[in-house]
């Protein structure tokens, strides 16, 4: 190893210049933000409301009471979280190679499959969600599956729309160089899928994947119209019975403790993707 | 004969990028495609490995008519190993996965006896320690010579390499075309579409000038490089000597 | 060297700051002298009071706005027993029909903190201490009696006590006193399925996703009798401690209260309440009582 290198004065001289510009860089911004820290706290604090509104939204009492159902309601969404992620992935990944299929023969395929796609993404999922939960049932076939899973399907078939389209992105993003690769080795069209097109595409795609299962974390709630009891709905229950709205309060700072874990995945999937996939196309 | 291209047509939309090509490569031989940008090289290249389809003319290899459409593809390159410009190796995988994607998965190779071959190769080409780098730790001629070794694995009858060398720093392009030259006495077939005119002069036995889709001139690589019939070849030569690769 | 970027920004910060240390308070509505005045004191001046537009009484209430306490889902064609108490409140208050004007609003907005856009809301708010410390409650105008529906031939009909209610699954609209007895009263083991609203919670009873539902006794007869095919009432949950009892709901000390709970004081002793309960609410009696 060469020897450690001594900076020149006039090197030493920019880096002390950086230095105490870098300095006074962070000395302005942390006033700044204490100065607009005030502000908004004097400003809210100050308001002529403000008794009020920290009754209603910031009541301690009421906070740990209703912390056991909201906490409980929780429950139901992480449940319905995993099992509706892992099954709307998976459809959203089957409808996305059944788009990319070429070929004339396959085209009922593919139209079917983008119908699908269209229609989901276009209709609201509570309405959705409606049509599964209230409608379903009306028709009194033998073996209608309870409430919850017919929700969870309304979540399942609207999110694999979504991420039917994100994962298509995936794969169209692959460059078809890496296919006549593959095909030039041999490998059938299956085989080019499943060990290199695909593998390529889900770590390209799985920044907007996981936020999709971030905001599914939310949507999963709304089963409760149905009449299951998540955490919002029991936040609802709370604030009804008091007229005091802190139980929303509790639910979403539960919902972002929820959240944090997975933002936290995103991330450090999105860093371990962007290092890989630039290697000699 | 081991590749025979007869009168062989490729349209893309309004441009015809072969015009009633016909080209014959017997065992054991290296043909080097020379020509313009545009010229087909390429285009020729991929329609013998079948990722093209030929819009008339036919294509046998080993006596088999590859451009039936009853063929399997799949199959046929099987036979067949392809390099391309851009190396295109597989981002996710190691060298090592790389290279033993096809044994394990087209060829059926059971996977020790795959990483152990793949080890051989890779010793032979100096790259044994780079077996579990993944390709974006590797400089470009590195990846090339993984990029062949992925080919050569699986014993093909024909390799095509496609301007291997033009993506590469000059320093580079010694280590990849060192490598053909070890494969071409060991009595590889190899096409290579090439802008390296004088490894085209070193390496070839035949060299094959495409202008427009056609062949416009064949023959050893004395007589096309040095002293080419047509005017065209020569206009073309000449311009390539003055940008100092000959 | 500090640039001409950052003198500007402080100088706005400092700007700002002054602005905010002397804002005057919007929308200051300090209480009158009413607060101590006594009864029928001349602060409930007909026509005259401190409402959101003066000379009209604004009324709140949300929507759909169910029979039998509204009609045709329009408050204001006085018809339905609470659109009948409303207009009967402001005509004592001195606001004749002409002056009256109805407001859409959600459960959610009628008890937030902040400026209300109703003089006082009727939508069905049962009485209590917890609300209380959020809103204004005028004195009740009707006692409210929680009732079990059900569609004939389900797990629950036929069923004479509370201890048979006890397997069943069991829904309430959400935010209610009615999800409130499920709970505390019957204390099923299947959790309460809970619905954004009654028409939800009808659905899923003709769905048979529920066994029954638990609304006040009005709207058992109502559902049971027009609405529902197969509907029939099981029977009436028993009163426990303190009556359950419907008042109008005003903003947190708002200076209308007092000439509010007056005026349906006045209903109640004058028989006006008894005579709408009879219009409105008839054939609310005679449901059998569950033990």
């Amino acid at each position: 190893m060469t020897a450690l290198h001594t900076p020149s004065d006039v090197e030493r001289g920019r880096i002390a210049y950086r230095r105490r510009r870098a300095v006074r860089s962070v000395l302005l911004a942390a006033a700044s933000t204490a100065v607009l820290g005030t502000l908004l706290v004097v400003a809210v604090t100050g308001s002529p409301g403000w008794d009020r509104v920290r009754t209603s939204f910031f009541n301690a009492e009421i906070a740990k009471e209703s912390f056991p159902a909201v906490l409980e309601g929780l429950w139901l969404n992480i449940r319905m979280l995993v099992v509706c992620a892992v099954l709307a992935l998976a459809l959203g990944l089957f409808i996305a190679v059944l788009r990319t299929l070429r070929g004339p023969v396959f085209f009922p395929v593919r139209a079917m499959a983008t119908l699908y796609t269209y229609a989901f993404r276009g209709i609201p999922l509570i309405i959705v969600i409606y049509l599964f939960a209230f409608g379903i049932p009306g028709l009194r076939l033998q073996g209608t599956p309870g409430v919850l899973v017919l929700g969870g399907a309304a979540l399942v078939v609207t999110y694999g729309a979504y991420l039917a389209e994100v994962f298509r992105a995936g794969i169209e993003s692959v460059h078809p160089s890496q296919l006549a690769a593959a095909r030039s080795l041999g490998l059938t069209y299956r085989q080019t899928m499943r060990h290199v097109v695909l593998p390529q595409a889900v770590r390209r795609v799985a920044p907007p994947l996981l936020n999709d299962t971030v905001a599914l974390q939310k949507d999963v709630g709304l089963v409760s119209l149905a009449g299951p009891i998540d955490a919002v709905r029991a936040a609802q229950i709370a604030t009804a019975e008091n007229f005091n709205y802190t139980p929303y309060l509790v639910a979403a700072v539960l919902f972002v403790l929820l959240a944090l874990p997975l933002i936290a995945v995103t991330d450090w999937v999105t860093l371990r993707a962007a290092r890989r996939q630039n290697a000699g196309t | 004969m081991l590749l025979s291209v007869d009168r062989v047509r490729k349209v893309f939309g309004p441009a015809v990028v072969l015009d009633d090509l016909s080209l014959a490569v017997d065992e054991h031989q290296v043909v080097a495609l020379i020509g313009a940008s545009g010229s087909g090289k390429s285009t020729l290249l991929r329609c013998v490995n079948l990722l093209e389809r030929v819009d008339d003319g036919t294509i046998t290899l080993d006596g088999e008519d590859i451009t039936d459409p009853r063929v399997d593809p799949d199959v046929v390159r099987r036979r067949i190993g392809m390099v391309f410009q851009s190396y295109n190796l597989f981002p996710h995988m190691t060298v090592l996965g790389n290279i033993t994607l096809a044994p394990t998965r087209v060829h059926k190779r059971a996977a020790a006896e795959a990483r152990e071959k793949a080890m051989e190769w890779l010793t032979r080409v100096g790259l044994a320690d780079k077996a579990d780098s993944y390709p974006d730790r590797l400089s470009g001629g590195q990846q090339q010579r993984v990029a062949i070794v992925r080919a050569l694995v699986n014993n093909p009858r024909l390799m095509l390499l496609d301007e291997v060398t033009s993506a590469l720093d000059p320093e580079l392009v010694g280590e990849v075309l060192t490598m053909i030259r070890d494969l071409k006495s060991e009595g590889m077939t190899m096409v290579l579409a090439t802008h390296e005119m004088g490894f085209a002069r070193q390496v070839a036995d035949r060299v094959v000038f495409l202008d427009g889709g056609r062949v416009l001139e064949a023959g050893p690589p004395a007589q096309v490089l040095g002293d080419p019939v047509e005017p065209r070849t020569r206009q073309f030569l000449s311009r390539i000597i003055e940008a100092g690769r000959l | 060297m500090v640039s001409r970027n950052t003198v500007a920004a402080l100088g706005s910060a400092a700007v700002m700051l002054a602005a905010v240390a002397g804002c005057a308070p919007a929308d200051e509505t300090a209480p009158t002298a009413t607060a101590s005045a006594s009864a029928s004191g001349p602060a409930c001046a007909p026509g005259g009071l401190d409402t959101l537009t003066p000379g009209k009484l604004t009324i709140g209430t949300d929507n759909p706005a169910y029979p039998p306490w509204f009609a045709d889902n329009k408050p204001s064609n006085g018809k339905g027993f609470e659109s009948a108490v409303a207009y009967n409140v402001a005509e004592r208050l001195g606001y004749p029909a002409a002056n009256v004007t109805w407001t859409q609003v959600p459960f959610n907005n009628a008890i937030a903190p902040g400026p209300k856009t109703y003089d006082f809301d009727i939508n069905q708010f049962s009485i209590t201490d917890e609300r209380k410390q959020a809103v204004d409650f005028s004195s009740p105008y009707y006692l409210v009696r929680q009732t079990v529906i059900t569609t004939k031939g389900s797990k629950v009909d036929g069923v004479t006590n509370i201890a048979g209610l006890k397997d069943a699954k069991l829904g309430a609209q959400v935010g209610t006193t009615s999800l409130q007895a499920i709970n505390e009263l019957i204390k099923p083991s299947a959790k309460a399925q809970v619905f954004n609203s009654n028409d939800d919670a009808k659905k899923a009873l003709q769905n048979g996703t529920v066994d029954g539902l638990v609304v006040d006794l009005p709207t058992a007869f109502y559902m049971t009798g027009a609405e529902l095919d197969n509907g029939v009432i099981v029977g009436q949950l028993p009163q426990v401690g303190v009556p359950e009892q419907f008042g109008l709901v005003l903003d947190k000390d708002s200076p209308l209260t007092e000439c509010v709970s007056e005026a349906v004081d006045q209903l109640r002793q004058d028989g006006t309440l008894a005579v709408l309960e009879k219009t409105w609410l008839a054939g609310t009696n005679g449901a059998p009582e569950l033990q």
